[in-house]
């Protein structure tokens, strides 16, 4: 742990990623099948006909349209005005299908690969990568011990059709279509992401990690991620994201639906850095049973606009939930981030835990959800949100609903404030550190207890990513 | 007790005025102090001196209205706080921030690297198994507890113990002019004497010049100034040896203010 501590901070030293890596690149790619842009029945009947998908899906997509259709834009959150809906492909595909070994990727997807620094985690982690380049898995490797352990770690696609009983089981069982409209528009055009399955009592020790990249002006990504851990499982997922920049609105709906069985334990881990004109309006909630834990640790630095606020229902006694999350709102950024958590039994507990930065006029925003069902008894929960804010342009609010209708209930609530001051950017500064260096310490700081649970070749990255906006940024 | 460290180093501050929020705080202030020269300000509250320590550091919030700051030959008063490090500054300060997340121990390996690396381009950066020793040695000079290398920079020390920290900052950045705001407030006699250690030994060992603040002239007893300086209403109004400290000791500031 101490080596992890120090590397986190070596914040002149480290040099882990290439200059490359920042956003403002694309690589050409050959979509073998573009779709037209905008949305209609003709166009989910084609997603689904491309994908070869059995009847019950084309139906489920069907109806999600027309729940996607019928509901308003949120009336709460970030300005989604700007969205133009008729203005989006919905669907591309750029081989024929997803290909296993690295070898088959194509050349210009490894070099994007090669730019976004993903080699050496791939090298890493090789067998246990999956990575999304625009809608399709085109690189998706099984690590054979995996396999042999009875894990599934599939496209979602293939999954549909290899594991149709275990798909049509679990699949929308925590998120329905129905349940905000990007949900539903996701409902109806989903394409790729990672279906996980993890047999009983088996413990997956590497972490999973897949990932994602929209390359293509005007695409959406509609990615849907299902995760299921059978009665004392164990697994972590991590997914990685960065995107080019592009002047036209791209849109990510994705779905990620997990489902956290009878003493089982899953992490899922997100490190958001779309370019910043993406709309990231993800829906990711988790059911825990019985003495079971879920633990979100996402991080949000990159996108124009991010609405995501990944839930826990705890539904049976002994259930735990933690969520941990980061939000850095840059210039005309804004984060509209938090959790929530809802409490459904007995001896449940959950900590959320939230630390968010504003700079250059941009807005972060914590929105929270607590709700403990009536009639409960010892139910515990911590919830702490702090924000940093680094010039008075920007702005930070905090909208944290509880509702609590047990008294059994032991709740707790903290919220900060702070402003990095003139006087400790002074006192850096007088030890030699440039302004950005110093402003960049402090947020690294600030944002340290939680960046620390991250795997190490991702508080590194993060850590540089800071670094990265605090360039120029202070004054 | 090995010779001083001789350089040719020098801090000029030359008809020095500074304003702050419109009101002119220093009125002219003149001090030279060569390499290895120990001084003193003393002066009553409200008389500058601290605003005389952030303006020579480049604080933001203090204008500098007229004169100069020269280190060796060069004029150093629009430069950042950084860029002034660099040349070789320091300052001591008052009241030392808290920076949360960043160990003490890794704090001072950056700043060192950085100042070190501006300061020779042929500086090789330490690395941690080097350098936490070193740190650690100073820190036990000091009679801090070591443990303190692996706390976040100055948060849950004590006022005493953020001095002593700073005066383990001076020795391992090895400044030519270190400014030491009220160095002397807020420690016991312990502390006092252990931080008039560490600035003698910085003088003697690394050759820093010192430019101490000081309302008291208590930490005298262990620290012999070559000069001493009566700061009263922003302007330097008297200079001497160390018998000026005893005299100001024994009648106070009343006949310079």
């Amino acid at each position: 742990m101490k080596v992890i501590k120090n590397m986190n901070k070596s914040i002149t030293q480290n040099k882990a990623l290439p200059d490359e890596y920042r956003y403002g690149f694309k690589t050409k790619t050959r979509s073998v099948r573009k779709l037209d842009k905008g949305l209609n029945k003709d166009i989910i009947k084609e997603i689904s006909s491309i994908k070869k998908e059995p009847k019950w899906m084309l139906d489920f997509r069907l109806k999600a349209l027309e729940l996607f259709m019928a509901r308003p834009l949120p009336d709460f959150g970030a300005d989604l005005s700007n969205l133009d809906f008729d203005n989006i492909r919905y669907y591309v595909r750029p081989s024929d299908r997803a290909t296993r070994s690295w070898d088959d990727v194509p050349e210009e997807i490894k070099d994007t690969f090669e730019r976004l620094g993903v080699p050496q985690a791939e090298r890493k982690f090789l067998a246990g990568a999956g990575a999304q380049f625009e809608s399709e898995m085109v690189y998706h490797h099984l690590k054979e011990s995996l396999a042999k352990l009875g894990v599934i770690f599939e496209d979602i696609g293939e999954a549909l059709i290899k594991y149709p009983e275990l798909f049509e089981k679990y699949f929308a069982s925590v998120v329905p279509p129905n349940d905000n409209k990007f949900a539903a528009l996701n409902s109806a055009v989903w394409s790729g992401g990672s279906f996980i399955y993890v047999p009983k009592g088996v413990s997956v020790d590497l972490p999973l990690q897949a990932y994602f990249r929209i390359n293509g002006p005007l695409m959406g990504q509609f990615e849907r991620t299902l995760i299921i851990a059978d009665e004392g499982a164990k697994v972590h997922y991590i997914e990685g994201c960065t995107a080019p920049t592009y002047s036209s609105q791209a849109l990510h709906a994705a779905v990620v639906e997990i489902v956290v069985n009878k003493g089982a334990r899953v992490q899922y881990t997100t490190v958001q850095n779309w370019s910043h004109n993406v709309y990231n309006l993800v829906t990711k909630r988790a059911k825990a049973f019985a003495d079971a834990e879920m633990f979100w640790l996402d991080c949000n630095i990159g996108s124009r606009v991010t609405m995501k606020y990944p839930a826990v229902f705890l539904m049976e006694k002994g259930a735990k939930a933690e969520i941990q999350s980061i939000a850095f709102a840059g210039k005309g950024q804004h984060q509209d981030t938090g959790g929530k958590v809802i409490h459904l039994a007995s001896d449940t507990s959950s900590t959320v835990s939230s630390r968010s930065i504003s700079k250059g006029g941009g807005r972060a925003s914590y929105r929270g959800l607590l709700r403990v069902a009536p009639g409960l008894k010892n139910v515990k929960s911590k919830v702490k949100c702090d924000a940093l804010l680094l010039d008075s342009d920007s702005r930070s609010d905090t909208y944290p609903e509880m509702k609590i209708d047990s008294d059994g209930a032991n709740i707790e609530h903290e919220a900060t404030v702070s402003k990095v001051g003139e006087e400790q950017m002074f006192y850096l500064m007088s030890r030699g550190l440039s302004e950005d260096e110093a402003a960049a310490m402090i947020v690294n700081g600030f944002i340290d207890p939680i960046v620390k649970k991250f795997p190490l070749e991702y508080a590194v990255e993060m850590n540089r990513l800071v670094e990265m906006e605090m360039e120029g940024s202070v004054g | 007790m090995a010779s001083k460290k001789i350089t040719e180093d020098k801090l000029e501050i030359a008809g020095l005025r500074v304003t702050a929020e419109g009101e002119e705080i220093l009125k002219g202030v003149d001090l030279a102090i060569k390499a290895g020269e120990v001084h003193v300000v003393m002066g009553p509250n409200g008389s500058g001196k601290s605003t005389l320590c952030n303006t020579v550091m480049g604080h933001p919030f203090y204008k500098v209205t007229g004169g100069k700051i020269v280190m060796n030959g060069k004029d150093i008063s629009k430069l950042s706080p950084d860029k002034r490090a660099h040349a070789g500054l320091f300052l001591g300060f008052q009241y030392p921030r808290e920076v949360a997340g960043i160990t003490f121990g890794n704090f001072m390996r950056i700043a060192v690297n950085t100042v070190n690396k501006a300061r020779s381009k042929s500086y090789k950066a330490i690395g941690p198994a080097q350098f936490y020793p070193q740190v650690q040695n100073e820190m036990q000079a000091l009679k801090m507890n070591k443990k303190f290398i692996g706390r976040c920079l100055n948060e849950g020390f004590s006022g005493g113990e953020k001095k002593r920290a700073e005066i383990v900052q001076m020795l391992l950045l090895k400044p030519k002019v270190a400014i030491l705001d009220e160095i002397d407030s807020g420690l016991d006699v312990d502390g006092l004497k252990a931080v008039a250690e560490g600035i003698s030994r910085a003088n003697r060992e690394n050759g820093t010049a010192i430019l101490l603040i000081t309302h008291y002239a208590r930490i005298l007893k262990h620290l012999k100034p070559d000069f001493v300086h009566i700061m009263s209403d922003g302007k330097i109004v008297k200079s001497g040896k160390a018998g000026l400290a005893t005299a100001i000791e024994n009648e106070g500031y009343q006949k310079y203010e």
